[in-house]
């Protein structure tokens, strides 16, 4: 175990910023890519669908 | 091999039902190599001799920087497929491996500032490894801009098959950069040489969270390509057709 406690692991040997900063934006991207990705496919299903309802008689 | 008909995935309708199937295992895949990679990484890796616990930016940074490399390599692939044999669903795979791409650098480059400046002192420097990874940036935001720029959806791949194709020449740059110039990016984290002495703790953490990236990727790119089939595809019957689009 590396760490005396939580508040060390947070304190990353005083380099908290620079860790959780390279993390913290890491997963920030990752998680705004998976809602881009999601919004995407619902607009798309979106759009088929209104088409095809505009084309039945 | 003998019964399996390859040619039939090329087609996006047999590849959409088929990538739709694959997503949740990417992602599940991803999920647990991601907690065993940061278990490793947090807890089991020790503190580093000469750098502290700064260096545990590495466990991310190889991850991102080796995909940013890879998927362009792949999206270089895909872009040569489309064009040579006019294969619509390998354009669209190519154009759906873009922005995961361009995510990837931007990480790469992120956590490289972030380590550089309590291990080198300064945030930015135009070396040759953080130069060419910088270009490899601008290659994929170029691709990504050039296709947005060209409605006809056919015109759009090939332009953009011809920044990928052009650009891929900066992949070995990025790669051998370190060994080809002096760079003050160190050399390579994984190298068979006698004078490296990585923790193997350390190594393990940095390749299971490589490999989360890379079933991340897969799937970010599997759901991407999904939904530009549905985009471009809206006048196939089999669209219209398709289960989820009813009621």
């Amino acid at each position: 175990m590396n760490w005396d406690g939580w508040s060390a692991f947070w304190d990353m040997g005083g380099r908290a910023f620079y860790v959780w900063g390279a993390y913290g934006v890491a997963a920030v991207c990752i998680v705004l890519e998976i809602m881009a990705l999601k919004l995407r496919r619902r607009q798309a299903r979106r759009d088929l669908k209104r088409r095809i309802t505009a084309e039945k008689p | 091999m003998g019964n399996i008909n390859w040619f039939k995935y090329s087609s996006p309708q047999t590849f959409y039902p088929l990538a739709g199937k694959m997503v949740p295992w990417f992602v599940a895949a991803a999920v647990v190599l991601a907690a065993v990679g940061l278990y490793i990484s947090f807890f089991v890796a020790p503190t580093d001799a000469t750098q502290g616990e700064v260096y545990r930016v590495i466990f991310i940074h190889v991850g991102a920087a080796w995909m940013s490399m890879f998927i362009y390599v792949v999206m270089a692939f895909w872009s040569a497929i489309g064009l040579s044999f006019n294969a619509r669903l390998s354009s669209m795979m190519a154009s759906a491996l873009a922005p995961t791409g361009a995510l990837m650098t931007f990480i790469a480059l992120w956590t490289g500032a972030l380590w550089g400046k309590p291990t080198w002192g300064t945030w930015w420097v135009w070396d040759a490894r953080l130069t060419s990874e910088l270009i490899l940036l601008f290659l994929y935001i170029g691709f990504l801009s050039l296709q947005a720029a060209i409605d006809d959806p056919r015109r759009a791949d090939k332009a953009g098959a011809v920044i990928a194709l052009v650009g891929v020449v900066n992949v070995p740059i990025i790669y051998f950069s370190v060994q080809w110039w002096s760079t003050l990016h160190q050399g390579a984290s994984v190298s068979m040489a006698a004078n490296q002495h990585m923790a193997v703790t350390m190594l393990w953490g940095m390749l299971v969270m490589a490999l989360a990236f890379w079933m991340y990727c897969i799937a970010a790119a599997l759901m991407r390509v999904g939904s530009i089939i549905l985009e471009r595809e809206y006048n196939a019957d089999w669209v219209r057709t398709l289960p989820e689009l009813q009621a």
